[in-house]
């Protein structure tokens, strides 16, 4: 018997052996040679179709398929020509013409044109389609209205094709950050004769992003989609700058599982990570010449506050909360000081622009506070519940700020953690005291941080309202007469806010990536894009050290 | 028997018929909808979205709709997924589930039965007691656990294995068919040693070991058919089991299952999706149940003769 058992053994053990000669070089050494990109997407894209999508993993395959009328530099991010040769922008800045560079074509040959435009940004703003996406084009005139079916002839919306590679659109006011919109896959154009063939254009869900269907004006082209396994695109020969391509294609994997991916990174099936698991970082960070890469990134994480209840309607209770957090320790303790401590909503050096800073991390005076407000040393404080997802990494910092409230305050904080989906029900109802929130910039603009707290905002969800403030954001900032100006305003309502508090910023994120070594042209930046026309590989690239 | 079989499918409807229409209105009882996301939605797009998968109809008039499609076999759009039906996710994850459950059965039986026969034959000996435990520490091992250490010690330590995949690499459905099978290993390991016990326990084992045959013939020739009744009764629920809790091993492995898609369409609030899955899975589970039933009776001569008679 007992030699049975060993027997048993040998073959397991040959069975894996046999297994291991079996198995091919790796993604990266056999990517690097063909020049094919092994992309960690995250998860399994939703959508193909620029207008229905809304998701980051969805961003990095559409931007790999289509082209805007602009595209942003990966070093600078500002506007360069995609779609677009140039453009005109009017002394007033509400009317830019693009013109449409006559090389430009689909993958199928067809070239590209002004009136493809209009009809895509139609059907974008289409009230049928439900486009979650659909405010992206609201700078242009009527655009709004005709989105919400207060108007029903497009002919009034503020974009109009010249001629064949002239498009003309006309904008409500001066919008600095609108060529950056251009980029933003909402606004690309999709192929009308394809979409058309598979039903109409207000349809989401119809097969026309499937690969033997799929129209698109990008560097790259459809080759291969396998659910939950992988997507692979190509170079194609159609694209107008495809000299410019370096890559012959991307396989963009769905990993979901982080902790997986760093796995597969380890063994060389991946030259790029979407994230890094936390508890990885640290080992990382001590590597030499370590594929980390670590970069500020356009995105806030802040709490809510329910400033229609009580005790977080008094404003001295939102400040004492606020300022008894030591930020700089939940990033180096917890975070493993991968963040950026944030006393306010808008990241810094966004464009330029710089958050007030109005308060910092103040035991004293936040026991003063809350004494004030009617709770010496937390006395006859009511309690306070704190919302947050289901995530391992959101319950670190909630423990985390409990604890530091009931040293510096001594009040009692509760944590409930929601399942996503009923922690969106329950922010959208506002069924909560103090809740957990992010947010990523659609695109590099205090804009887009700044208008989420107009007074009914669908993402305000604070209670909190100031007709100052809209004023400001919605009515001084768009009329500014220059940049600088601009900012100036939005540096002023960005004040208003931080003074009411109907939040408390935590920290600004960071984008965290494992990049290999071979790859280039990817460079860090505020937006976390990417332009796979600038990606290479290093075919010659070898482990240091290493014969093969 | 064929009585016995027809019996059986004609109870099976009523049971998914229940499974249907709980799931139905369970799904929309979870707070939030298919179309919450993270960045508010205007009304005026919720509408359209919700009017184009027809969510706009009243509850009951969807719950028709929905059983009159079903009849029809189209188990309907996923929200989560424009442009992709539930028949065809399940279509596309299904495969792979079901071939990552027989191999993890095929382990589970090598391993398990194996096992169970060797610690039968000397009980409350070390040849007893190293088997059993290994298997109690099989069963209280979770996959979570077992996974991630196979995948340290074969994938990246010894670098023999991938570390995910299915189909992909050659060598990469090693490790996930044993990490899903370890468990089940366990439980086959310990009713195989009690069916054994019992069997070799009987008059006409000791009738054959009286007449002097070798151990391997007793064991294999008599008492295996009889001794493995109580493994093949747990085979088919637990087939079943395999495919609807392969999502862990599914996820560490990123392996593009149907056991993903039925835990993230619950998350997402996928309904159809959801619905799909579910009745694919009962479906599946009432199936399984009658085929180990069927292979139990034929395995016992008593009961054969039962059904026989009828």
């Amino acid at each position: 018997m007992h030699s049975m058992i060993v027997r048993l053994l040998l073959l397991v053990a040959a069975v894996a052996l046999l297994a291991s000669c079996g198995r091919g070089e790796s993604n990266v050494a056999s990517g690097n040679r063909a020049g094919i990109l092994h992309f960690g997407n995250g998860s399994e894209p939703q959508s193909l179709d620029p207008h229905v999508a809304t998701g980051i993993p969805e961003h990095f395959i559409i931007h790999a398929l289509f082209e805007g009328l602009t595209v942003k530099n990966p070093y600078t991010l500002e506007p360069e020509p995609g779609v677009a040769s140039s453009w005109d922008i009017s002394e007033d800045g509400r009317v830019i013409t693009f013109h449409i560079n006559p090389e430009a074509r689909w993958s199928n040959g067809d070239p590209m044109t002004a009136a493809d435009y209009v009809w895509s940004w139609q059907r974008l703003l289409s009230p049928g389609l439900g486009s979650e996406y659909a405010y992206m084009l609201f700078p242009v005139k009527n655009a709004q209205a005709f989105n919400q079916g207060k108007m029903t002839d497009f002919g009034e919306v503020g974009v109009k094709a010249l001629d064949k590679l002239t498009l003309q659109v006309t904008l409500n006011e001066r919008t600095p950050y609108f060529l950056q919109l251009m980029d933003h896959y909402s606004t690309f154009a999709v192929h009308r004769p394809t979409i058309e063939k598979f039903g109409n254009a207000s349809d989401r869900y119809t097969p026309w992003t499937r690969v033997e269907n799929m129209v698109s004006n990008g560097a790259f082209r459809l080759r291969d989609w396998q659910l939950y396994r992988r997507l692979e695109v190509e170079k194609s020969d159609t694209y107008w700058d495809r000299d410019r391509v370096k890559l012959n294609g991307i396989v963009f994997h769905p990993t979901e599982n982080t902790v997986s991916e760093e796995r597969m990174f380890r063994v060389g099936q991946l030259h790029y990570t979407a994230s890094v698991p936390l508890g990885k970082i640290p080992v990382y960070q001590e590597m030499a010449d370590t594929p980390y890469r670590q970069a500020p990134y356009i995105g806030t994480y802040y709490y809510l506050i329910n400033t229609l209840q009580a005790p977080t309607d008094k404003l001295k209770v939102r400040q004492a909360l606020s300022m008894a957090i030591d930020r700089e320790s939940l990033n180096r303790n917890v975070l493993k000081g991968t963040n950026i401590p944030a006393y306010s909503i808008t990241p810094p050096d966004t464009l330029g622009y710089f958050p007030p800073r109005l308060f910092s991390h103040d035991v004293a005076r936040a026991r003063e506070l809350l004494a004030e407000a009617g709770y010496p040393n937390g006395e006859g404080w009511p309690g306070l519940e704190l919302t947050y997802n289901t995530s391992e990494d959101h319950r670190k910092v909630a423990v985390a700020l409990q604890q530091m409230w009931k040293d510096a305050l001594n009040i009692d904080v509760t944590l409930t953690n929601q399942e996503w989906k009923v922690y969106l029900d329950s922010i959208t109802q506002m069924n909560f005291q103090i809740a957990r929130r992010g947010w990523i910039g659609d695109y590099v603009d205090p804009n887009s941080f700044l208008d989420l707290f107009i007074t009914g905002g669908g993402n305000n969800n604070t209670g909190f309202a100031d007709p100052r403030y809209d004023d400001l954001v919605l009515r001084q900032a768009p009329q500014a007469a220059t940049d600088e100006a601009r900012l100036a305003i939005f540096h002023e309502a960005e004040t208003l806010l931080m003074e009411q508090m109907p939040i408390i910023p935590l920290y600004t994120y960071t984008s965290k990536h494992l990049v290999h070594p071979s790859v280039s042209g990817m460079p860090p930046n505020l937006m976390d894009s990417t332009n796979f026309k600038y990606v290479s590989l290093d075919q010659d690239w070898r482990p240091a050290g290493a014969g093969n | 028997m064929w009585r016995f079989v027809g019996m059986r499918l004609l109870q099976a409807i009523p049971v998914i018929l229940v499974v249907i229409t709980v799931t139905f209105f369970l799904v929309r009882v979870a707070p939030g909808g298919p179309f919450d996301g993270e960045k508010a939605v205007t009304r005026e797009v919720k509408a359209a979205l919700e009017a184009q998968y027809k969510l706009d109809l009243p509850l009951f008039q969807q719950y028709t709709a929905y059983l009159g499609d079903l009849a029809q076999g189209d188990l309907g759009p996923s929200f989560k997924y424009p442009g992709r039906s539930v028949n065809e996710l399940i279509a596309a994850g299904f495969p792979v589930t079901a071939e990552l459950g027989l191999y993890a059965l095929l382990v589970a039986l090598g391993i398990g039965g194996l096992a169970g026969i060797i610690a039968a034959l000397r009980p409350n000996t070390a040849q007893d007691y190293i088997p059993m435990s290994a298997a109690m520490i099989g069963i209280c091992m979770p996959s979570f656990l077992l996974g991630p250490l196979l995948v340290l010690v074969f994938g990246i330590h010894l670098d023999w294995l991938p570390v995910s995949g299915w189909g992909d690499i050659p060598g990469d459905k090693i490790l996930p068919s044993i990490t899903l099978g370890a468990g089940y290993a366990a439980y086959i390991a310990r009713l195989g040693r009690a069916g054994m016990l019992e069997v070799l326990s009987q008059d006409y084992i000791r009738t054959a070991r009286a007449k002097g045959l070798p151990q391997w013939q007793v064991v294999l020739k008599h008492s295996l058919r009889g001794g493995m009744i109580p493994v093949v009764a747990f085979l088919g629920p637990a087939f079943a089991g395999l495919l609807a809790g392969s999502f862990v091993v599914e996820t560490i492995f990123q392996i593009p299952g149907l056991g993903r898609f039925y835990v993230q369409a619950a998350f997402n609030r996928d309904y159809t999706m959801i619905l799909g899955t579910t009745v694919f899975l009962s479906v599946l589970i009432v199936f399984f149940n009658l085929l180990s039933d069927i292979l139990a009776a034929w395995m016992n001569p008593r009961l054969r003769a039962q059904f026989g008679g009828q």
